[in-house]
């Protein structure tokens, strides 16, 4: 990682970090006070994103949002990468036929588009935040599946393995030394790249109305109420969403220049 | 004699997948905590009538014992009848090919559009220099960062609101795919054009890039020659994937521009519980994604024969 | 006909470095190309060598100067890149190294061969069958429709020599044509090389093998860090090399070295001069005892027998050199010894004691008897890990212990391949190749094993490298007793290595001996043919 990057990386996640944990340093206020008569102000100085249809700060409300759609991102992303590393685990090390038999089924769910199972899943459970946790959570863990056998398979089958095998070191050292010290930085390039992907799902399912319900402040429940009012309050939309592409962007070039910068 | 017997393994192979896909359906509905029946009709919330949940009861057969269940199930499946819609009171399948042309048009336009963008921008950020490829990858994270809903908002309010250039509606005209075909398209072609710029970089710098270039090649030469048919390899592969998230994107863009279609009818399915919808348009989509998966194949074993038999040195 | 080729005065490329500084890649060479004849450029990595080359076709990407740069007449200091298009390929032409990416695996080869070509598509498929035919390639018609990965090594080998002479050219430059080819296949393309100059075609050979470029070249310039440290004919440099660095590469080619005769020179450090690097002398006593016996070993891939029914034995103390091409399932051998491979049928013994096949748990403790040494080095390491963590993982066992003890031990082994402690908080990647093979080589030394397994050591090793490792390895031997497995496609090395020689090919082992016998009365056809195929190397009797 260059200088630069690194110290764009560290404002990135510094900023972040203090968005979702303390938010009232960012934007003191409360994302839920309601103010009739300052409806629909555009972007000032005094709302620098402007205020909503019942007068709330859409600024307060965006930095209030991110602990709700990084909660959500996040737990999606640790129940997907949980399932993931479980499967993985099993496939990489199993026996041969549980292998096959899991790939098989990994094929049949990639058959089905993300968003798509997220939609099947929450037709059985029902909206809400937690069915959208698990509906993004259990949509995406077939491709992390794929990706963390594959890098199982990779380490296990390398000569670095090989080596140590040679050198008579107990299948539990070489997993100690080498497999999963060389794993958790991959694993951790991986769970940056899907918070960033699991942010977007989440909230697309909240804009659907299949998510958190309003009038939390979180970013896709935003978006989709600022929709009706799109063609005169544009700054209902932009914000929000522009917190969306800043998060998931954010972390998928993190999460890229972390595994480039290893190789 | 080769293509027969390969065409016949991969129908076989998708013939078992969507059998998996409609049983793990099957097992799903069946669940489902309370009268089965119920959840077909939109769970308890839906508040169904005692004649609707008796007719449920015997259109799926849920008086019988299990196992014959199952059976009726899949039968009716192989002959093309997905059941009726709860919610319109129609045949699935009736409801789906009347909505499948409107999805289909904006997919493939779509995807078109992703594939041009991202070829010119993978040329451009392959042939510029460190800064230039630097941006490229910025340019290309935050496109395949986008959320579908939020750009055609966007799209929207530059387009329509403020230059009054495009519908920001369906109109059933040209204007009016051109919004929602962008939408769709600009996602998609971020992610395909990481692919490309990765394997046009290799392939330009590769050994037989500079042979070539020693044969007295032009730069443009070189590109078209080899640059491009090496781009277009991986990106290719990964068609089956981006038809299947192009759907997945038709149920926001559908949404958003108030496009009729099948992505707006599963929405409507989900928020209703509607189950016969629900399940018809998911073993629809998994039929799409192999029947695309097989022409990928096909398509690939064109440009790359000796990978496609599986031969090597 | 001896008009000059080409001219090159005082040629010097630079590429941009850190820093806004200049890299030298070559400096002030001068050269003469004349038809009919070859001239060897020989360098090992970083000698500028291939830039030197590529000049010739303007096709590196550095600023050329140069104060004379004729091409067949042309002054080419000032060409624009269209003017450049029109004498690559035409008038001179690049024969490439094999590597499988040398032809696009997308393209059929027909159109690689001709694509520059005018005419109709039907006309240069044509042209291309016809160079196909005269570069001897079996089935031209066929093999023309086919892709690269369809082709054997020798067949796409031929296609690239028929890529580069379809535009007639008068000048044709081989840039590392025969490097990592078998045998056989180098000779093959030597030959091809040698029907060039006959044809009066004006040849430059670039290789990092000296006794390579002996075989064609009538003149030989030697470069080092970019520049030319010596030039001279072929047959007047080998015999009488006055530079050093010369003489260095000279000494360090392995063919017909007596057993434990040292190959590198070292530096003695007042005079500035070079003397010949001194062993402990042979006190092997070779016993009857076996370090290694292999019974009956095959292993089946799929449909493909990757070793059917091998069986030999390493006494004690001794080396035993395992030969083969390429797809001769010699490392298969290897891992299956090794114990990484389940043999299919066959067992392996150490010192008398079962070792394969066995379940991992009982065979733990044979181990500390065993090492093994990789081709490559670097994939052996876990990049996570400094040297001093590498030798201390070996050393304990897997534990990461810090105790002094190992620290020392540690020391030791540096001590003992001739590696700096300095290097101790170096991190793999950041050494030099034969820096890494001498850690990877102190590795294997950590449990002490009496036996070390060597694949392919020192073959991605440059030749003065590799010599300073042979020799390494032999005063190893001779100080420990300890026995070798060497595994090498490399006819040359294993004649300087070995009391006994295998040969493999196709799975199958055709022929055991002590070396004097396979090198100089092979029975096996085979083996002859592999002999026969080896550079004919004559100097060595002449010094």
């Amino acid at each position: 990682m260059s200088r630069t990057a690194k110290i764009l990386a560290t404002l990135f996640v510094g900023l972040v970090v203090t968005a979702a944990l303390f938010p009232s340093l960012l934007a003191p206020g409360d994302p839920l006070a309601v103010k009739p008569s300052e409806a629909f102000q555009a972007p000032s100085l005094q709302y620098p994103f402007g205020t909503d249809e019942s007068g709330r700060n859409v600024y307060t409300r965006v930095v209030h949002g991110t602990a709700d759609s990084l909660t959500i991102g996040l737990a999606a992303t640790a129940l997907g990468m949980g399932i993931a590393i479980l499967l993985g685990v099993i496939t990489a090390f199993g026996p041969r036929w549980i292998d096959s038999v899991i790939l098989r089924l990994l094929e049949v769910l990639y058959a089905i588009p993300a968003l798509l199972m997220a939609l099947l899943i929450i037709a059985f459970t029902g909206p809400g935040t937690t069915p959208a946790i698990i509906a993004v959570g259990l949509s995406t863990a077939p491709g992390y599946s794929r990706l963390i056998r594959t890098h199982l398979r990779t380490l296990v089958n390398s000569e670095m393995f090989d080596a140590a095998t040679v050198l008579g070191h107990s299948r539990w050292h070489k997993v100690r030394n080498h497999l999963i010290p060389n794993t958790l930085s991959t694993l951790l390039a991986l769970i940056t790249l899907g918070i960033g992907q699991a942010v977007i799902w989440a909230s697309a399912l909240s804009f659907l109305g299949l998510g958190t319900p309003p009038p939390a402040p979180e970013w896709g429940a935003m978006l989709a109420n600022g929709r009706t009012y799109l063609h005169f309050a544009w700054w209902l939309t932009v914000f929000p969403g522009a917190a969306i592409v800043t998060i998931a962007a954010g972390a998928t070039l993190l999460g890229r220049t972390a595994t480039r910068s290893r190789t | 004699m080769r293509v027969v017997s390969w065409l016949a393994r991969r129908v076989g192979a998708a013939a078992i997948l969507l059998w998996i896909v409609a049983t793990v359906i099957f097992i799903a509905i069946r669940m489902i905590p309370g009268d089965p029946a119920e959840a077909i009709m939109g769970g308890p919330g839906s508040q169904a009538s005692a004649e609707a949940l008796e007719a449920a009861r015997e259109q799926y057969h849920l008086n019988e014992p299990l196992l014959v269940q199952y059976a009726l199930y899949l039968g009716q499946l192989i002959t093309g009848d997905l059941g009726t819609s709860y919610a319109q009171q129609r045949p699935v399948a009736q409801i789906m090919a009347e909505m499948l042309p409107a999805t289909l048009q904006l997919t493939l336009i779509s995807l078109v559009i992703a594939w041009l963008i991202a070829f010119l921008m993978a040329a451009v950020a392959a042939r510029s220099n460190r800064i230039g490829q630097a941006m490229g990858t910025v340019i290309e994270v935050v496109a395949a960062a986008v959320p579908h809903f939020w750009l055609g908002a966007m799209l929207i309010i530059i387009f329509s609101t403020w230059l009054g250039w495009l519908p920001s509606v369906d109109t059933g005209t040209v204007q009016g795919i051109i919004l929602p075909a962008l939408t769709l398209a600009i996602p998609l072609s971020g992610f395909l054009a990481q692919l490309m710029r990765d394997s046009l970089v290799t392939a330009m710098s590769s050994p037989f890039a500079l042979a070539a270039r020693a044969r007295g090649a032009s730069e443009g030469q070189v590109f078209f020659r080899h640059g491009f048919r090496h781009a277009a390899l991986p990106a290719l592969n990964l068609t089956g994937w981006a038809v299947a998230t192009s759907i997945s994107g038709a149920v926001v863009v559908e949404e958003v521009f108030a496009r009729p279609g099948l992505g707006r009818s599963l929405l409507g399915a989900v928020l209703s519980r509607d189950m016969p919808m629900v399940t018809g348009i998911a073993l629809f989509s998994a039929l799409i994604y192999m029947v695309v998966m097989l022409i990928v194949e096909a398509i690939e074993a064109i440009i790359n024969p000796a990978a496609a038999r599986g031969d090597d040195a | 006909m001896n008009t000059p080729a080409v001219e090159i005065e005082n040629l010097s490329v630079t590429f941009p470095g850190p820093n806004k500084t200049r890299i030298e890649a070559v400096k002030n060479v001068s050269l003469t190309l004349t038809p009919g004849k070859a001239l060897g450029i020989v360098g090992e990595s970083g000698s500028g060598k291939s830039v030197t080359a590529r000049s010739l076709l303007g096709l590196t990407s550095g600023n050329v100067t140069a104060d004379t740069l004729n091409i067949l007449g042309t002054d080419a200091t000032r060409l624009t890149e269209k003017q450049w298009r029109e004498i690559r390929g035409n008038k001179v032409a690049m024969i490439l190294q094999d590597a499988l990416n040398s032809l696009d695996p997308l393209r059929p080869i027909h159109r690689e061969i001709a694509d520059a070509l005018p005419g109709s598509r039907k006309q240069r498929k044509q042209a291309a069958v016809e160079a196909l035919y005269s570069v001897e390639m079996p089935e031209p018609a066929l093999r023309a429709e086919q892709r690269s990965p369809q082709l054997s090594g020798g067949m796409r080998q031929r296609a690239l020599i028929a890529q580069a002479m379809i535009g007639s050219p008068s000048v044709v430059v081989a840039d590392e044509a025969t490097t990592a080819l078998d045998t056989r296949l180098t000779r093959m393309v030597l030959d091809q090389l040698a029907q060039l100059k006959d044809q009066g075609i004006a040849l430059a050979m670039i290789s990092h093998d000296l006794a390579q470029i002996a075989q064609v070249a009538d003149d030989i310039i030697v470069m080092r860090h970019g520049e030319i440290v010596e030039s001279g004919p072929t047959e007047q440099l080998l015999s009488n090399p006055q530079h050093d660095y010369t003489k260095q590469l000279l000494a360090a080619i392995p063919s017909g070295v007596a057993r434990f005769a040292p190959l590198s020179q070292v530096a003695t450090t007042e005079a500035g001069t070079f003397e010949n690097f001194r062993h402990p002398a042979d006190m092997r006593k070779l016993t009857d005892t076996l370090a290694i016996a292999v019974h009956g070993l095959s292993k089946t891939f799929g449909d493909h027998a990757a070793v059917s029914d091998v069986s030999f034995s390493v006494p004690q103390g001794s080396t035993l050199g395992l030969v083969g091409e390429s797809g001769s399932g010699k490392t298969t051998t290897a891992r299956m010894i090794l114990g990484l491979e389940r043999p299919d049928t066959g067992s392996v013994s150490i010192f008398g004691q079962h070792f394969a096949p066995a379940k991992e748990s009982d065979r733990r403790d044979l181990r500390d008897q065993l090492g093994a040494i990789y081709q490559d080095p670097l994939a052996s390491f876990d990049p996570r890990y400094t040297t001093s963590q590498i030798l201390i993982n070996a050393l304990s066992g897997g534990t990461t212990s810090r105790s002094r003890h190992y620290h020392k031990r540690a020391l030791e082994l540096l001590d003992l391949v001739e590696l700096d402690s300095s290097l101790l908080s170096r991190s793999p990647r950041e050494l030099s190749g034969g820096q890494r093979q001498r850690l990877a080589i102190a590795r294997a030394l950590a449990p002490k094993p009496d036996i070390l397994v060597l694949d392919e050591p020192v073959s991605a090793l440059d030749v003065s490298v590799q010599a300073t490792v042979l020799d390494l390895l032999d005063r190893l031997q001779l100080e420990t007793g300890t026995s070798y497995l060497f595994i090498t496609h490399d006819l040359a090395v294993v004649e300087h290595m070995s009391d006994q020689i295998a040969v493999m090919t196709h799975g199958n082992l055709v022929e055991t001996g002590t070396a004097q016998q396979i090198i100089h009365e092979p029975s096996h056809p085979y083996t002859q043919q592999l002999i026969a195929a080896a550079p004919d190397w004559g100097p060595r009797s002449r010094r």
